[in-house]
């Protein structure tokens, strides 16, 4: 096992102003492609902390749960992509305070 | 061992009539519906004749098992027949004195729209009535009981068009409620304690008890229980109050079921159930009470009728209380010796008073009649025979019966003896009074075409008599009458039931004396009864109206039946209806609980309303939410931590 020379801690601090970052972003910003990308930040503000924690306590069930997180998020990726070019069709702007009528 | 007798044939005749006519006969003619109407009810009445021949060769009690009811745990009822002395005299008493009275109603009926449906419900009345009366155990006979309350109430309220022709049909309905719940729950005990219904069975259970003397008890409770059933039924006190509006109905339904029949019903439950009363000595007195003031009571009322049917109503209330008193003091076979020879003078009177009713154009108040006797002389020479055989006057029919059971009383307690013996005297008041307001002096109805009573007011100037199939039912009728009474001599009926009701030794050797010196005292108080009525409406006619005025307010009060009936509304009708509408519909209902249902209402809606302005469909405020919520989360989860 290769010995770690970045204390767990930093990891830990990177990946919480990661998902900070992801948070503050989803909160603020109209435009729907951000919110979409703030989301996959905070995904993997998780996802390293997962990895960190795993390498940490040299434990794999962390690896595997970053695969299902990507799995998903891939996923969601898909999906949700597909939903905002379907958004942009009908409404012709990505503005998320102009999508409020809870339908197309 | 019996060959099957096919009882079931007797009660289902009828209730094929009753389908027959109530499903095909508005179709049909008239003459048809007569046909199947007395076919099936007379051909019932020769099968209670057949059964009736063959009674001599027969094991008694008979039964005869017709298939599975009810089977739950250890109880069962089945749908079975019994036959025994008793239940033979009823059977004939209601098969013979009910077809007779159908061949009467095809005269009395014949112009009516809805001929079709009387006969119906009068088939279907004497369904219910012989299911009644052959039953094995009290579930069947609950049947038959409730059955015919059914079809009393079909009758009464047959011209349902007229507001108190309904009235009277609902009233007689729920007066009879009030009495099935008492018997009801007789049932249940006998359920509870005796795990069976049937006769047999329960009697067994019975029988080796021995009386109880502390005067309550288990066989008391129902017993008196009982009586409240019987007292619904039988219009006893303090539920006779139906039997007088009853007369709303048909003439001929009066006759059958307010007089002959139904009413009956109480006094054979009570004579059925002797084994329960004989061993409950505070029911029994319960019963003698009841009937000795029933009869006394509403002999009174009868007193001051003028409206001929309300007159036998009364009448009927009366003879009924001298049934109970029989059977209050033990004496079962003098009540249904009494119940029989009832059955035959008190159908002859309603069925020869709708003759009169007939003859005067639907008119029923006496003081509008009289003279008739030479108009209706048939009626008259009828209605004669049964006032004087309902009177006590020998040899009729009613001497025999009634001086039975006052002899029976006079055994027991003087009391019920002097009380019986006054309203014999009340009754051959009344009786004569109305003989003598209806036949003799002159004929005041001269206006019969102005009142509207219905049906039979078609137009006729003078009185006439009534046809031929009116006529025989009453003169067979006035024979039974006559000669009814007959088979009460020297015991002979008593004998005859005594297989029912436990053999009464004739120890009366000594006191024979007594007997017919009471016989005499009972023969006087009926003369003088009449010599009555003869010196006040025949001789002097002005001499009730100054008697009436001099007693005034006691006078009005009878004539008002002691206001039983306002008294009645105002003590439980009215809190009833009252209670109902202020307080269960008007507070409870609209305040309490359709209340509670609308704010339920109210409130989701108000709660929805305030709540629908989150969904805003905002993305970024729900993206607020969830960090808010997120947040709340994970401060809560530090602070588990910390603490």
């Amino acid at each position: 096992m290769v010995q770690s020379y970045v204390p767990l801690s930093y990891y830990l601090l990177l990946s919480g102003f990661l998902f900070a970052c992801g948070v503050v972003g989803f909160l603020i910003k109209r435009n729907i492609i951000t919110i979409f990308m703030s989301i996959e930040l905070m995904l993997n503000g998780v996802n390293l902390s997962f990895v960190a924690f795993a390498a940490h306590w040299h434990a794999l069930a962390g690896q595997v749960f970053v695969f299902f997180v990507m799995v998903v998020a891939a996923a969601e990726a898909a999906v949700g992509l597909a939903i905002i070019i379907a958004v942009y069709r009908t409404r012709e702007t990505l503005n998320v305070d102009q999508v409020n009528l809870l339908k197309l | 061992m019996n060959s099957s007798l096919n009882l079931w044939l007797i009660p289902i005749l009828p209730l094929a009539g009753a389908a027959i006519n109530g499903f095909l006969g508005k179709k049909s003619s008239r003459q048809a519906v007569t046909t199947v109407a007395l076919f099936f009810s007379g051909a019932a009445f020769a099968m209670a004749l057949w059964v009736a021949l063959r009674f001599s060769s027969l094991t008694l009690p008979y039964h005869e098992y017709l298939a599975h009811w009810i089977r739950s745990g250890s109880f069962s009822a089945d749908f079975a027949f019994y036959l025994d002395q008793l239940s033979l005299v009823m059977l004939l008493v209601v098969t013979g004195v009910g077809f007779l009275i159908h061949i009467y109603s095809v005269g009395y009926m014949w112009d009516d729209p809805s001929y079709y449906r009387f006969f119906s419900y009068l088939n279907l009345f004497m369904f219910f009535m012989l299911t009644l009366v052959l039953a094995n155990n009290y579930l069947v006979m609950f049947i038959g009981w409730e059955g015919v309350g059914l079809a009393s109430y079909l009758l009464i309220g047959f011209w349902f068009t007229k507001d108190s022709a309904a009235s009277a049909g609902k009233k007689a309905f729920i007066v009879n409620r009030i009495g099935d719940f008492g018997f009801l729950i007789a049932l249940f005990l006998l359920i509870r304690h005796f795990g069976s219904l049937t006769f047999d069975q329960v009697f067994q259970s019975i029988t080796p008890m021995s009386p109880e003397t502390a005067g309550t008890g288990l066989l008391t409770a129902i017993g008196i229980l009982l009586m409240v059933g019987a007292c619904g039924k039988s219009a006893q006190i303090p539920l006779y109050i139906w039997l007088p509006d009853a007369m709303e109905g048909p003439t001929p339904v009066s006759a059958l079921i307010h007089a002959a029949t139904m009413v009956t019903a109480g006094v054979y439950m009570v004579a059925r159930s002797h084994v329960i009363f004989e061993r409950a000595p505070t029911a029994l007195t319960v019963v003698a009470i009841i009937g000795t003031l029933t009869a006394f009571f509403a002999a009174t009322i009868g007193i001051a009728q003028t409206d001929i049917k309300k007159v036998l109503a009364y009448s009927t209330v009366s003879q009924l209380g001298y049934m109970f008193v029989a059977c209050g003091v033990g004496a079962f076979s003098a009540g249904i010796f009494h119940l029989m020879t009832h059955a035959f003078f008190k159908g002859l009177l309603f069925l020869a008073a709708g003759s009169v009713i007939h003859a005067v154009g639907g008119e029923q108040d006496m003081r509008k009649m009289g003279g008739l006797k030479s108009f209706i002389p048939w009626t008259f020479l009828t209605m004669g025979i049964a006032t004087l055989a309902i009177a006590g006057i020998p040899p009729l029919a009613g001497f025999w019966s009634k001086d039975e059971i006052l002899w029976k009383a006079y055994q027991v307690s003087w009391v019920y003896w002097l009380i019986g013996l006054i309203t014999a005297f009340i009754t051959s008041f009344y009786m004569f009074r109305l003989l003598y307001m209806t036949f003799f002096g002159d004929y005041h109805g001269v206006q019969v075409d102005t009142h509207g009573h219905g049906h039979d007011a078609h137009g006729h100037g003078e009185p006439h008599e009534s046809p031929m199939v009116m006529l025989v039912p009453l003169m067979i009728l006035a024979a039974l009458s006559l000669v009814g009474g007959l088979v009460g001599i020297g015991d002979r009926f008593e004998h005859f039931l005594a297989p029912v009701f436990g053999a009464t030794d004739a120890v009366e050797g000594a006191s024979h004396g007594t007997e017919v010196l009471l016989m005499g005292v009972s023969v006087a108080v009926a003369l003088s009864g009449w010599w009555l009525a003869y010196l006040l409406y025949y001789k002097r006619p002005e001499l009730p109206q100054k008697i009436a005025d001099a007693l005034g307010g006691f006078y009005q009060t009878v004539v008002h039946k002691y206001y039983v009936d306002e008294i009645y509304a105002a003590v439980f009708v009215k809190p009833l209806i009252d209670g109902s509408t202020r307080i269960l519909w008007q507070d409870v209902d609209r305040k309490i609980i359709d209340a509670a249902v609308n704010d339920a209402g109210d409130g989701a809606r108000h709660v929805s309303d305030e709540a629908r302005h989150m969904q805003s469909g905002n993305i970024r405020s729900y993206a607020g939410w969830i960090a808010a919520g997120s947040a709340v989360v994970i401060a809560f989860m530090i602070w588990m931590g910390v603490r």
